[in-house]
């Protein structure tokens, strides 16, 4: 009965470790601190109503932004963190402390943590910033009011925060996340091996949330293909567009290969199954090619929005058209073909042969071409150009030399006898973090600096953006670079402890203090948003063009209306506002436009699917069918719901511009009274210290 | 007044048909959409077939492919769903001339073939069940049952979607929402058809190979 009802469940699964503990304390004071704010400020119908149940894609975005961000901070840099630390302290000659034999993690606690390290940075920081970047700036782009299906927008998002919870689930139940390595290779995935929640847990957060990538992505390529405005060709389509939709094809092309490989291996952990398992027929390897099926063209669905990103950017700061449109979007579509037959080069000591091996490394080379070509692009945009030193500008310098720095590599890994000597190295870490970190992360730095003055009404402090920059680099360079020559010295990657007469220790020492360097860059980047929010006047964007852009989505307003367009505009070339710009900006027609009402059914159905995930964790049928049921039940209520449009009239858009041209006016009238400058950090300091001293004093929140 | 009759008339006119415009775009991204989900469910199939073409001689002395099947029902269910798929085929005429009663009537076929076949379907995993095969019991009969079972999933949930539409149809009349996911549905249906050919051919003649 007790099994009927709760299944594995126990006790023991409750908290009582101490990093258990502690995660469970700090995300327990989160939320109670969220619920005291919202409950104080009588904020919970308008997060509600504004935010949460919002089809629109830019709050959207804008979510997945906070969520992606916070992954980043509270748990994939913490883990990098915690693993450097072990590492300089794992030297086989100094003593362990915490109960662990050598520096201060049980080797059980490194391997969880660099598991989820894995997970987390690729499903729910990368994956969470890329869709946040196409979500705000695609339809803005493409001149469309809204996105092709709103709901199925709002769905792939909550099914995204559905996996986030899940993944930090064993906080709260359970004691631990799979060992296994970020893909889970099998046999050691399955029960033989992985008894444990751990893995049952990697398996239904990434399941969850990479159902709603693969419903995110079919939005996308139905709003891209078919909801450009009149006289927009794919040959006049905004190249961080193009990068949006060659990589929404790929995920359409590989997530369904990831969700039918991981149903299997939940199928070999709960009905016995034997498609991975070493006993009974089962074969392990055909796991491995499964897996990288996806996982090899997953690093290209992050990193192609990415390259759009750094082509919009390099365009507007060089005041050029891009170099050579046409080479650069082919450049991108010839990278998303070549993605899609390398995944072998992963595991070419698998032994799969010389003429297998072949293939996929020369394949590997190839990809090596059309990326070049970008790089050329971008290069030669730059020639001749008037350019401005902007800190989106800096991230694609930054991004140039790093992944310049990671692509050879590549192509050294990519020489299959090479490979055998660099497999499962610290080389090979150093690589993919070359590219993951300078490519996408620099990507998404670089574009949410770009966009935020369309997001937020005002741009980002240059100063502290800087100094954040520098401090990535720096500190980037300090850990990556004795990565790459520890690796040459023969450090297998996922090491908690290592022989003292290896030397490798003041590496890792080394690692350590770039890390915490990068940590640094992150607090200057929370300190630069909050400098930017206290300056807002300063900062403030009247136009909605502060950067003189080349693309739609600079010609509306900042923020962007709920609506992106009061008028449709009518594209004729590439580079179409700069084009406006120049022709003279036509006058604009109010319509009457149909805009989508927002709905919960998102939230509804992924609590359904996060309680479904919950009880396969744990084995608790009938948890599993009832909630099941509710989730299609959610689904039918919502797709035979026919009344989901409203209408705002064109008399109506009309007073919401002009209210809105009033407000920027008055805006732009109120004189500024700070200094004529980005506030640098000394200034934020002081500022944040007074304000501080003033609440203590004076026990008010705001001075009145 | 005839003037003001007249204005409220091509205004009328002109919002009646930027609607229609509306209409017409939206069900043509829906239909695509759909289009591309298909693709993505194929490719979960793909991963199954590639799954069973590797793993079905693993059968660890057990009985293989050839000593199980039988080939006249497997011939059975290919001509039941390949009927039903004609029987959705007229039905979606008969919808998008807004025949009522028709759609029920041929749908109510389509509906009471995808039974059989479901019936038929289950009756041989019964049976292998019955001789003491299961899921567990080897790399072959984890594939075949996980690959075919999947495509009788996706069967029950054809046939629940089209109960539940035709509910809807029968109690708010064919308008067109429903009549767009009739024609969603009847696309989701084929493709189970085609599907099951692949297993058809891949699954129960190739073991004879």
């Amino acid at each position: 009965m007790k099994e009927f009802l709760i299944g594995r469940l126990s006790m023991e699964a409750l908290p009582h470790e101490w990093f258990t503990i502690g995660g469970s304390a700090f995300f327990g004071a989160l939320i109670l601190a969220l619920v005291v704010i919202l409950t104080v400020t009588k904020r919970w119908g308008w997060l509600w109503k504004e935010w949460l149940t919002s089809v629109d894609p830019k709050k959207i975005g804008i979510m997945y932004f906070i969520v992606a961000g916070f992954m980043l901070i509270a748990r994939g840099g913490l883990e990098a963190l915690m693993m450097w630390l072990q590492q300089a302290l794992g030297s086989s000659d100094m003593p362990g402390f915490l109960g662990a034999s050598h520096g201060y993690l049980s080797a059980e606690h490194f391997q969880q943590i660099f598991t989820a390290h894995g997970n987390i940075m690729v499903f729910f920081v990368a994956m969470g910033f890329i869709f946040g970047l196409i979500n705000y700036i695609v339809p803005l782009q493409i001149g469309a009011r809204d996105l092709a299906s709103p709901f199925l927008n709002t769905l792939g998002f909550w099914l995204f925060v559905a996996g986030v919870v899940m993944v930090n689930m064993f906080f709260f139940v359970g004691g631990e996340y799979a060992a296994t390595g970020w893909l889970a290779v099998a046999p050691l995935s399955g029960t033989e091996f992985s008894p444990g929640t751990g893995m049952d847990y990697l398996i239904w957060s990434l399941q969850i949330s990479g159902i709603g990538t693969t419903l995110g992505a079919i939005n996308f390529i139905m709003t891209i293909l078919k909801m450009r405005a009149p006289g927009m060709t794919l040959w006049k389509m905004p190249a961080f567009t193009w990068g949006s939709l060659c990589s929404m094809i790929m995920a359409v092309t590989v997530f369904p290969l990831l969700t039918a490989t991981l149903f299997l291996v939940f199928f070999d952990r709960y009905f016995d199954t034997h498609f991975f398992t070493t006993a009974l027929g089962g074969n392990a390897m055909m796991y491995t090619n499964l897996i990288w099926m996806w996982g090899h063209p997953e690093v290209y669905i992050l990193v192609l929005p990415a390259y759009g990103v750094f082509t919009e950017i390099v365009s507007t700061f060089s005041r050029k058209a891009i170099a050579n449109y046409t080479s650069n979007i082919i450049g991108l579509i010839g990278v998303s073909l070549f993605a899609l037959s390398v995944w072998l080069h992963h595991f070419f000591t698998m032994g799969a042969g010389a003429d297998v091996n072949s293939f996929f490394g020369v394949m590997t080379i190839f990809i090596a071409i059309p990326t070049t070509v970008l790089v050329f692009t971008w290069i030669a945009t730059m020639y001749k150009g008037r350019i401005r030193m902007t800190t989106p500008m800096l991230w694609f310098l930054g991004f140039i030399a790093v992944f310049t720095f990671g692509g050879v590599t590549g192509v050294m890994l990519a020489v299959p006898p090479v490979d055998f000597q660099f497999h499962n190295s610290l080389f090979l870490v150093a690589h993919f973090h070359s590219n993951v970190i300078g490519g996408v992360l620099f990507g998404v730095f670089a574009g949410i600096s770009y966009w935020f003055p369309k997001i937020a009404g005002y741009r980002l402090n240059e100063r502290l953006g800087r100094y954040a920059f520098w401090c990535w680099m720096i500190g980037f360079s300090l850990s990556f670079i004795p990565m790459y020559i520890l690796g040459l010295m023969g450090a297998t990657r996922r090491l908690d402890t290592y022989d003292a007469s290896s030397g490798w220790q003041p590496f890792y020492v080394l690692m350590l203090i770039g890390g915490i360097i990068i940590a640094v860059g992150v607090a200057l980047q929370l300190a630069q948003i909050i400098a930017s929010v206290i300056q807002k006047r300063r900062l403030h964007d009247s136009t909605g063009d502060p950067w003189e852009g080349r693309t739609l989505e600079w010609a509306v307003p900042s923020p962007a209306p709920s609506y992106n367009f009061a008028t449709i505009p009518q594209v004729t070339t590439r580079d179409a506002y700069w084009e406006m710009k120049k022709q003279g900006i036509p006058a604009r027609k109010f319509e009457d436009i149909r805009m989508p009402k927002n709905t919960a059914s998102g939230i509804y159905i992924s609590i359904f699917a996060f309680l479904v995930g919950f009880a396969l964790v744990w084995h608790i049928n009938w948890l599993a069918i009832v909630s099941l049921i509710g989730a299609i039940v959610c689904v039918i209520a919502r797709t035979f719901n026919d009344d989901t449009e409203y209408v705002v009239t064109a008399a109506e858009v009309e007073k919401m511009e002009e209210t809105r041209m009033a407000k920027v006016r008055a805006l732009h009238a109120e004189k500024d009274t700070g200094p004529d400058e980005d506030m640098g950090l000394l200034e934020f300091i002081k500022l944040v210290i007074t304000w501080a001293l003033n609440v203590i004093r004076t026990r008010r929140w705001r001075n009145q | 007044m005839g003037v003001e009759r007249y204005k409220d008339k091509t205004m009328a006119e002109s919002v009646a048909t930027s609607e229609m415009n509306h209409e017409a775009a939206a069900n043509d991204r829906v239909m695509f959409g759909f289009w591309v989900y298909l693709m993505t469910d194929l490719l979960m199939f793909a991963v199954l077939f590639a799954v069973y073409a590797v793993l079905h001689g693993n059968t660890e002395g057990g009985p293989g492919g050839s000593d199980l099947f039988s080939q006249p029902l497997a011939l059975a269910e290919t001509l039941i769903l390949l009927t039903s798929s004609f029987t959705c085929g007229i039905g979606m005429i008969a919808a998008r001339r807004g025949n009522k009663n028709q759609v029920l009537v041929w749908f109510g076929i389509t509906f009471l073939l995808g039974l059989a076949f479901l019936s038929l379907e289950l009756q041989e995993f019964a049976e292998f069940i019955r001789e003491g095969h299961a899921l567990s019991s080897n790399a072959f009969f984890s594939s075949f049952f996980v690959l075919v079972g999947t495509h009788g999933l996706h069967i029950i949930s054809g046939l629940f979607w089209m109960f539940v539409t035709l509910v809807f149809v029968l109690v708010r009349g064919l308008n067109r929402h429903l009549v767009r996911k009739l024609a969603l549905l009847s696309l989701f249906w084929h493709f189970l058809d085609i599907v099951w050919i692949f297993i058809f051919t891949i699954v129960y003649l190739m073991a004879y190979v």
